[in-house]
């Protein structure tokens, strides 16, 4: 079978690709030298079990220059007053650095990262967490530099940030606090509930006073932990909720917990009345479980700030002196400083150029895919990309006060200013904790004046029965199954709210460049003159744009270079000049290639990127360029048109850039030139004509708008920063697990309103069953809990796919292949 | 029935038991990470880098380039 992605990182493959790996006895084709150079390290490691285990593509390695000198930009890492603030010494000399670990996606790049280090003389322990990215090394430092061992972790791909794991570890300690109180819960209700059938069958069985007496003190041993430690985050979040004056759900959850275990403690120290410790522990650990679920998923969204960290170098060039320079950590850098960037290499802090004809890519900034060009004196923005020549400029604003770090505050803004529905969601839930609570006080009035004797029992009965525990967990339940089953279809779901506005969206808008296309220039064309063959001209221009980082560079990298260019010359806006196997050649645009030999350039009629090779005697081949659409994305449209969507194009790119990209995939609403304000004010624009609008995007540029969305989905291939503000990730390359998403979002919302209904109605029938006085607390535990159990099979449902999904499946299923 | 005043004492010490053991354990990082551990029994730690002197040319038949 024909492979349709590089092997490596599963970037969609032309079929021309001159690049072969041999791995598990089979030749595969990749994409470009980078990933070749990848995955032959992995199995010369003995590591090729890799792909076999793997559950999502690797991320594309940089460029293919990463490879011969992996370990050079972590150098700083080295000095000591570094290696003190990114790790920390043992009495042993062995030092331990905690970090995070850009591109770890699945089970298996933690064990080949773990593999390759433990190879390595020096290296006493690595363990990596894919789920949280964070790898954990133990050193020893003196037969191992840490640039060392970072060096090979970035050789296999992957990107390091040494000592970049602060918010990873404080959700650590946070999400190893909830497990410490649902254990220390469960484990409680499970004594308790024990203990509490033997106190009902010794009602009917004439039990020993004694020994029923020992089963109250007892059951009051093991649920005191659980109602003082583990419910402590619902006292803490009602005192919270009363001192702000906005009653939530925690208040009638703490009265009824509270409550009950004091009214319990005192029954059995009188040794007389009811004991509800079991509707205690049960209705605590079942509560626990929900909001365990809620933490998880909130925590896999990330963190803003270390988002924006991963966008600048950890490292800079600082003058120290006349002609000298010295290798800084980024953190190392200050307002003052003299630092050079290089051809290709990203801006470390905001600052002020020195010299005139900068050409500068700010597309990270602005979204503007064409290079600016920067006079002296002129402000140069951290994380924006240099294309000239090497230049040097004063650092004006580092870390936190870079405008680039001011994005990340407009982006927390735009999430705190979100959703109007999660509002309303929570007005209900106001109005709901209301009525209870009132329900409660009417109830305990009232018996006061039929029967005060049996007013707190009753007043309980109502608190617990009517307690929101099956609506509370009736959501939670169906969202998590729903989560599950899109994580293994490709899409990560990172917040909550999300798939249940996923379900309310009627306009779908795409950014165009890489996330409708795949964001790179490719080779669609190549026209040679003169005799030349395809593969030779091609050999050449990769020859020539080795030595360039230019995004345009990167489409030629499918080739080999015949040999090593010499004296090149980048001549910003023009193209590359250089002398290959002893000749000059020229390589970009047509005209200007063209004067070499005096010659005139072919004439062009395609709106692509065009790009000329020519040397003194004559133009050899002209490059057609063009970004190509991602695959099957012309029939996800339609289908997401056809679930009863409008599909819009928003991008920042000229209009004759996307009018042909929307032709091609059958969209007649698109939108070109954008600004990210502009796309922010036409999002505005659908929200406020009364439409759920869901963003599709990959860029910086895109953040603030994902942010503003109703339903904002980013691709884990673009900037992490569009990722922290999304609710959704793509995995993989496809748009695929989006289309199955929305299917699967309606098919939740469903199952979450059978779920609540049946919540609600219950309650209706068992709050005037209980005020009556009928049901006594432990049977209100009872039913709550079989009520919960029922929405709680109910909502896993979602964890299968649809039937008709798996009727048409063949073979796997022949009974069902007639539904 | 006066076995059961023996027994629930027990039983608490048992739990008291299996709270400690569950709070090590969370402690020790064995929930941290949920997934991973269930493929590392799958990949195999043994694995010698293959000779590839030896092997290579065999395979390169099946390759369509080379």
């Amino acid at each position: 079978m024909a492979e349709s992605g590089c092997f490596h990182c599963g970037e969609a493959l032309t079929g021309t690709e001159p690049w072969f790996v041999q791995i598990n006895d089979a030749g595969h084709r990749v994409c470009c030298p980078g990933c070749k150079a990848v995955a032959e390290l992995i199995r010369e490691s003995g590591l090729a079990d890799y792909y076999r285990f793997r559950t999502v593509p690797t991320g594309r390695p940089g460029d293919g220059n990463a490879v011969e000198a992996p370990e050079l930009p972590w150098k700083p890492f080295d000095r000591p007053e570094m290696l003190d603030a990114v790790s920390t010494i043992a009495s042993d000399g062995l030092r331990t650095c905690t970090m995070l670990v850009e591109g770890v996606r699945c089970a298996a790049c933690g064990w080949l990262i773990e593999r390759s280090l433990e190879q390595v003389p020096g290296v006493r322990e690595i363990r990596v967490n894919p789920s949280s990215s964070r790898a954990r090394l133990v050193w020893d430092p003196e037969l191992l530099p840490l640039s060392g061992a970072l060096g090979i972790v970035s050789r296999l791909g992957y990107r390091p940030h040494p000592g970049g794991a602060g918010a990873a570890e404080a959700a650590q300690r946070e999400q190893r606090k909830a497990l410490r109180r649902i254990g220390v819960a469960g484990i409680g209700m499970m004594q308790v509930m024990m203990y509490a059938v033997a106190l009902w069958v010794g009602v009917f069985q004439d039990m020993d006073p004694g020994l029923q007496q020992l089963f109250r003190w007892v059951s009051m041993l093991v649920a005191t932990p659980v109602a003082l430690y583990a419910a402590f985050p619902f006292y803490a979040g009602a005192w919270r909720d009363l001192r702000s004056g906005r009653p939530g759900m925690d208040v009638p959850v703490a009265l009824a917990i509270g409550g009950a275990w004091i009214a319990s403690s005192w029954h059995t120290v009188i040794g007389a009345g009811e004991v509800y410790f079991e509707s205690v522990t049960m209705f605590t650990f079942f509560l626990l479980l929900g909001r365990y679920l809620e933490l998880r998923a909130r925590h896999r969204a990330g963190d803003t700030h270390e988002a924006l960290a991963r966008l600048l170098p950890d490292s800079a060039r600082r003058r120290i002196g006349r002609g000298e320079w010295q290798t800084v950590a980024l953190r190392e850098l200050k307002p003052g400083d003299i630092v050079s960037v290089r051809h290709g290499e990203t801006l470390p802090a905001d600052g002020r150029l020195h010299q005139d004809g900068t050409r500068l890519d700010e597309s990270m900034l602005t979204g503007e895919s064409r290079p600016r060009v920067r006079q002296q004196g002129e402000a140069a923005l951290a994380g924006s990309i240099n294309l000239g020549d090497p230049f040097e400029f004063t650092v004006e604003r580092t870390g936190p006060d870079t405008l680039v770090s001011s994005i990340g505050r407009l982006l927390d803004r735009a999430q705190s200013e979100r959703p109007p529905i999660a509002v309303s969601a929570d007005v209900v839930a106001r109005w709901f904790v209301v009525g209870v609570l009132g329900a409660a006080a009417l109830t305990w009035f009232a018996w006061n004046a039929i029967d005060p004797t049996r007013a707190f029992e009753v007043t309980l009965a109502v608190l617990v029965a009517t307690c929101p525990c099956a609506l509370s967990i009736a959501t939670p339940a169906a969202l998590t199954a729903a989560t599950g089953f899109l994580a293994r279809c490709g899409l990560l779901v990172t917040r909550a709210g999300a798939i249940e506005k996923l379900a309310r969206v009627k306009r779908v808008v795409f950014d165009k460049t890489g996330t409708l296309t795949h964001g790179k220039p490719r080779i669609t064309a190549v026209e040679t003159y003169g005799g030349y063959e395809r593969e030779g001209a091609l050999g050449i221009a990769a020859a020539l744009e080795a030595v360039s980082e230019h995004p345009i560079a990167r489409a030629f990298m499918i080739a080999s270079p015949v040999a090593e260019a010499s004296d090149v010359l980048v001549i910003p806006g023009l193209g590359i000049e250089g002398i290959v196997l002893g000749r000059r050649w020229r390589l970009g645009r047509p005209d200007w290639a063209a004067r070499l030999c005096g010659g005139k350039a072919p004439p062009s009629k395609s709106e692509d990127t065009v790009v000329a090779l020519a040397d003194e005697r004559g133009v050899a081949a002209v490059f057609r360029l063009a970004d190509q659409l991602r695959s099957g994305v012309r029939n996800q449209v339609q289908r997401i048109t056809a679930a009863g969507l409008t599909v819009e194009i928003a991008s920042g790119d000229a209009a004759d850039a996307v009018a042909p990209v929307a032709a091609a995939i059958g969209v007649s609403a698109w939108q070109a030139g954008l600004t990210p304000e502009g796309k922010l004010a036409l999002l505005r624009q659908r929200q406020v004509a009364g439409e759920t609008v869901a963003m599709i995007g990959d860029g910086v540029n895109d953040a603030p708008v994902l942010a503003g969305a109703d339903v904002s989905v980013a691709l884990a291939a673009g900037t992490p920063l569009a990722q922290t503000s999304a609710d959704m990730v793509l995995l993989g390359e496809s748009l695929e697990p989006f289309v199955i998403a929305i299917a699967e979002a309606r098919r939740t919302v469903r199952i979450v309103r059978q779920n609540l209904a049946w919540a609600a109605g219950y309650n209706l029938v068992a709050l005037p069953l209980a005020a009556a006085g009928f049901i006594t607390p432990w049977m209100a535990a009872l039913g709550m809990s079989a009520s919960s159990l029922l929405v709680v099979l109910n909502a896993l449902r979602l964890s299968r796919p649809p039937r008709r999904e798996r009727g048409a499946a063949p073979a796997a299923l022949p009974e069902g292949a007639g539904a | 029935m006066s076995i059961l005043y023996l027994m629930i004492p027990m039983g608490i010490i048992i739990v008291a038991g299996a709270l400690w053991a569950f709070f090590w354990a969370v402690d020790s990082g064995q929930f941290d990470d949920l997934e991973s551990p269930a493929w590392r029994i799958l990949l195999d730690d043994d694995t010698k880098p293959p000779d590839q002197a030896g092997k290579a040319p065999a395979e390169d038949s099946r390759n369509p380039r080379e």
